[in-house]
């Protein structure tokens, strides 16, 4: 492996500094991540490249930091976008047939901030259609494969991402997150993956699934480096009404492996032991420890909704979707019926044909549930109980400075395990749906390889900030990072 | 007059849709433009590409704030935004934002003036030449405005294959996302002359208040009937609703054709099914386009792309400050202080453009009530005439009014008047200047006027003799004689002073 692919296997620091000296050119990272993005090709985790422009882009970024201009963190490095996160003359397809020819005339407000701090994107990653899954099995371009073990799923929606910075395709690339979608495959991929506070980054330019819990956030080899990512990615919008006029922390500046005097909750209905694979258990259970011995101290804490958490997430998620995706009609863009015999049929087959099964389902689902006489028995209640849930974590947070769980039961489960079993596919985000219910920031890091049933699978801790504060994740996870090396674990395969 | 016989009445709510005087669309930075090539006022926003988010207009707040207090209704403090979700294609989100359960404006009413119910003369509309300064007996009625609430147009459909060029159907996004308020009033109305009086007086506030041009032509003010008859008094009867109904005619048309449609029915021991209607102007019926029963379920729940929308108690009081004068209140100082009739005053307030001319004319010439039947005569026979709006005329307040003033000194007769204003209305100019050019300066020389006098004695002794026999009629026609001889440029008070004098001594 050459200094540029061992640099793409490391993180920003050492990217940077790299770039930087001019031990390493911009041009060479990116064909160093394109030559790999093309050997695990395998993996299906990228499903689309943009050669050319990111050369021409890496030619531009060598000629700033040769002149000592670096523009950021980021400048010359190459980086992914989830396929749901629109560019500028790209596709972005959603991972649907629907979309299949879509080219987005517009930048994501995160796509043109990324852009502007010198980040060269490289690609755009695999997902689940619209990001309704947790595999990346339910898309159009095949299912990812997770490179600790190609015979498991990456988890999803956000799996390319998650598996192509597990891979080493690049360091950090961006995912959303809308009930466990950028946390769940971090965990099942042994990588760092951030849900910000719902608000914290801007949607403008994300292809909405469920607009009240979507959040776009960052995958990374390190806590600093989501840290970084976050840096350049967050801030107030006017073009997104829900964005959270706040200002930017310099997140990064804060992580000084100090954690003393912080109190973590944890909450009992996470740690039972039924339904937790114990390998899971195990290893969040030492990381719980690691951290005591950081100097923080755990309390009990109790969030008692949460048996209704993933119920309510699928009654506002669907509700939100059916709405957000009747714009895919055929008429101006995206898939269109051949030859529709009258309006009906154009609507009609255009959809059948455009979109997925799980699609489908979700969609009928939600459509449903606003329906006259069933609003206020489904929506309503679900709105109400997601009031309870918010309110659990508040709650929670008068006695503890951040909470702890585990991300997922269990570890990557073999691909086509659940695809006949909708529901114990949903339950494997049990843990990662309250978090967008309540619109508070949420963390996966790697915390060791299981033991058991799935020896050497990657196991993720989940850390769950207070809303806006994403310094006390970032800090306590980065403390946890200095103590452990889990973080450096490489999938074998990935070389 | 009613079309139904007596002992059954007509029970009327209006919907109102009225563009709002923005320059961008409700939720996107596309400029709102009328008259644009198709698909050239649209943003991404307005096309729905996939994720685009609705940012809302502020100035539409601003607006609805100002209608609101306009029809004496709440201002609600905290408004939600809403998805109505249909497919339609010319609707690219597959949704339209509304409000629905949380208006921004609730509970306001306004007044109307009503023939009295026991109106001894059936004016049908108008037709009755009113006399000037004579006040027609009207009664007041006030309508309830159940709400208003802000929400954005959808596109057009074009089916029409000379445009199409095709038998397909094309889109135009233009109109996607222009801004809407939709102004829903009570069941008050019991007449379609009821219903146009109410629609021509928010039309006139809407102006006024700068909120809407309310032109209908142009589709910016468009109106849906919930129509339907009872015995007089007794409970509500089942309603129909006509659609998009786009001029006053097809209003007072259509809510009549349909109340006898549905007097038809009752009458043949049927009965009347809540419907949504249709209104063809050509035939002049109306006819069922869908059953209430088989209604889409629209499935509105609060957009979560958009907050609440929570209005400051201080941006209302400071929106109330800036309301400009509303038509009553201004009609009602109208006759106060320029002491005109109530007919006048309703005349010249019926819309600002007229009210801030005649305002402007009277300050000039000093002479409100000149002011006040030169326009409500002379220039509103221009204005219909032309077929045009007072700012297409030449006629300014500075020529109107300086013609006046001459008249007022005496220096111009209504003779030599009636000779320029009919340029001063095309071309514009200054009234003095005319008169000078053209001599037309009134004669009120006693010298030259008796002259004038003496000829029209010398050349009608008959007439002299009559009046001198004490019949004064005559008068008239030898006042008519000089005027003539001095080609109207006498001055009229003094002409009829001196023929007195000269025939009686």
């Amino acid at each position: 492996m050459g200094r540029a692919e061992d640099l793409l296997a490391t993180g920003l620091a050492d990217q940077r500094a790299g770039l930087d000296r001019g031990d390493v050119v911009s041009t060479e990272l990116v064909e160093a991540s394109l030559a790999r993005i093309e050997a695990f090709a395998d993996l299906s985790a990228v499903v689309s490249t943009r050669a050319d422009g990111a050369r021409a882009e890496a030619e531009a970024a060598a000629e700033r930091i040769a002149a000592g201009q670096a523009r950021s963190a980021l400048d010359g490095v190459p980086i992914l976008l989830k396929d749901n996160i629109v560019q500028r003359g790209e596709p972005a397809t959603c991972a649907s047939r629907i979309l299949e020819n879509f080219v987005s005339p517009y930048d994501a407000t995160v796509t043109e901030k990324l852009r502007a701090a010198g980040a060269i994107v490289v690609g755009r990653t695999n997902m689940d259609e619209f990001a309704m899954g947790s595999s990346t099995e339910h898309s159009v371009y095949g299912a990812a494969r997770n490179p600790w073990d190609r015979d498991r799923i990456c988890g999803g929606s956000s799996g390319g991402s998650a598996a192509a910075v597990a891979a080493g395709l690049v360091s950090v690339a961006l995912g959303s997150d809308t009930g466990g979608s950028i946390r769940q495959p971090a965990s099942h991929c042994g990588v760092v993956g951030l849900k910000p506070t719902y608000g914290r980054v801007s949607r403008w330019g994300l292809v909405a699934f469920a607009s009240s819990l979507d959040q776009i956030g960052p995958f990374g080899r390190s806590v600093a480096d989501c840290a970084a990512m976050l840096e350049v990615i967050a801030g107030h919008d006017a073009r997104d009404s829900t964005s959270i006029p706040e200002e930017v922390p310099r997140w990064t500046e804060a992580l000084d492996g100090d954690i003393g005097g912080l109190t973590i909750g944890l909450p009992e209905e996470y740690f039972v032991e039924e339904g937790v694979e114990p390998g899971v258990l195990a290893r969040v259970r030492e990381a719980i420890g690691e951290i005591e011995s950081a100097g923080a101290k755990t309390v009990p804490v109790s969030l008692p909704h949460t048996e209704h958490a993933i119920a309510t997430y699928y009654l506002i998620a669907t509700a939100e979707a059916s709405s957000n995706l009747a714009r895919f009609d055929g008429v101006r863009y995206g898939h269109r019926a051949d030859r529709p015999d009258d309006l009906q049929d154009l609507y009609t087959r255009s959809r059948s044909e455009g979109f997925g099964a799980e699609v489908k389902r979700r969609i009928l689902l939600g459509t449903y549930v606003l329906s006259a006489g069933y609003y206020d028995a489904y929506y309503g209640k679900a709105q109400r109980v997601r009031t309870l849930i918010r309110r659990d974590f508040e709650r929670a947070f008068e006695a503890c400075d951040l909470i702890v769980t585990p991300t997922a039961p269990e570890t990557a489960f073999a691909r086509g395990a659940k695809s006949d079993d909708p529901l114990s596919m949903y339950l494997s985000d049990i843990y990662t749906t309250s978090v967008n219910l309540a619109g508070l920031p949420g963390l996966s890091m790697p915390c060791g390889l299981s033991e058991g049933l799935s020896e050497g699978m990657p196991v993720g801790l989940q850390l769950i900030g207070k809303p806006l504060d994403e310094a006390t994740i970032l800090r306590v996870g980065d403390a946890f990072e200095r103590r452990t090396d889990h973080h450096s674990l490489r999938p074998p395969e990935a070389g | 007059m009613s079309v139904l016989p007596d002992g059954y009445e007509m029970v009327i709510g209006l919907e109102v849709h009225t563009h709002l005087k923005t320059d961008s669309k409700l939720f996107s930075p596309a400029p709102v433009r009328y008259g644009e090539e198709p698909n050239h006022s649209v943003h991404p926003i307005d096309l729905a590409l996939p994720g685009v988010l609705p940012v809302l207009n502020e100035r539409v707040v601003e607006l609805a704030i100002r209608l609101g207090l306009a029809i004496h209704a709440t201002v609600n403090t905290t408004s939600i935004f809403a998805r109505k979700n249909y497919f339609y294609p010319d609707l690219p989100k597959g949704y339209q934002i509304s409000q629905f359960e949380e208006p921004v404006v609730s509970e306001g009413w306004l007044d109307i003036e009503v023939e009295p119910e026991n109106g001894a003369v059936a004016s049908g509309k108008g037709k009755k030449k009113k006399k000037k300064g004579a006040a027609p007996e009207l009664e007041r009625k006030r309508i309830g405005i159940t709400r208003a609430h802000i929400e954005e147009d959808a596109g057009k459909s074009i089916h029409d294959a000379a445009i199409a060029g095709s038998d397909d159907s094309c889109i135009d996004l233009n109109r996607a996302g222009v801004p809407l308020l939709e102004i829903v009033s009570e069941p008050d109305l019991r007449s379609a002359q009821e219903a146009t009086a109410y629609l021509r007086s928010l039309r006139s506030i809407l102006r006024y208040i700068g909120v809407s041009d309310a032109d209908m032509e142009k589709g910016q003010f468009r109106c849906d009937a919930n129509v339907s008859i009872r015995e007089t008094g007794a409970e509500f009867g089942t309603r129909t609703e006509i659609k998009n109904l786009n001029s006053f005619t097809h209003v007072e048309d259509a809510i009549e054709v349909e109340a006898v449609r549905q007097l038809d029915l009752i009458e043949d021991g049927g009965d009347v099914v809540q419907a949504t209607m249709g209104y063809d102007p050509e035939r002049r019926r109306t006819s069922v386009q869908r059953l209430k029963e088989n209604s889409d379920d629209y499935r509105y729940f609060p957009d979560p792309d958009l907050i609440p929308l929570r209005i400051d108690p201080a941006t209302i009081e400071a929106v109330r400050e800036a309301l400009p004068e509303l038509p009553e209140e201004k009609r009602t100082r109208f006759e106060s202080e320029y002491a005109l009739s109530a007919y006048d005053a309703g005349v010249l307030t019926a819309s600002r453009a007229t009210a801030d001319f005649f305002e402007e004319t009277a300050r000039i010439c000093g002479a409100p009530k000149s002011a006040a039947n030169w326009i409500t005569r002379d220039v509103l026979r221009e204005l219909k005439e032309r077929e045009c709006e007072l700012e297409e005329l030449a006629l300014t307040p500075e020529a109107l009014g300086g013609m006046i003033s001459l008249i007022e000194e005496g220096r111009l007769t209504a003779n030599s008047a009636a000779q320029i204003f009919p340029d001063l209305v095309s071309d514009g100019g200054d009234p003095e200047a005319m008169m000078v050019e053209r001599g037309l300066e009134a004669v009120s020389d006693a010298g030259a006027i008796d002259v004038f006098v003496d000829e029209v004695i010398a050349a009608n002794p008959d007439v002299v003799q009559q009046v001198r026999d004490g019949d004064n009629k005559p008068l008239n026609f030898l006042m008519g004689q000089v005027m003539k001889a001095s080609q109207g440029k006498a001055e009229p008070g003094q002409v009829r002073k001196a023929l007195a004098e000269k025939i009686r001594g």
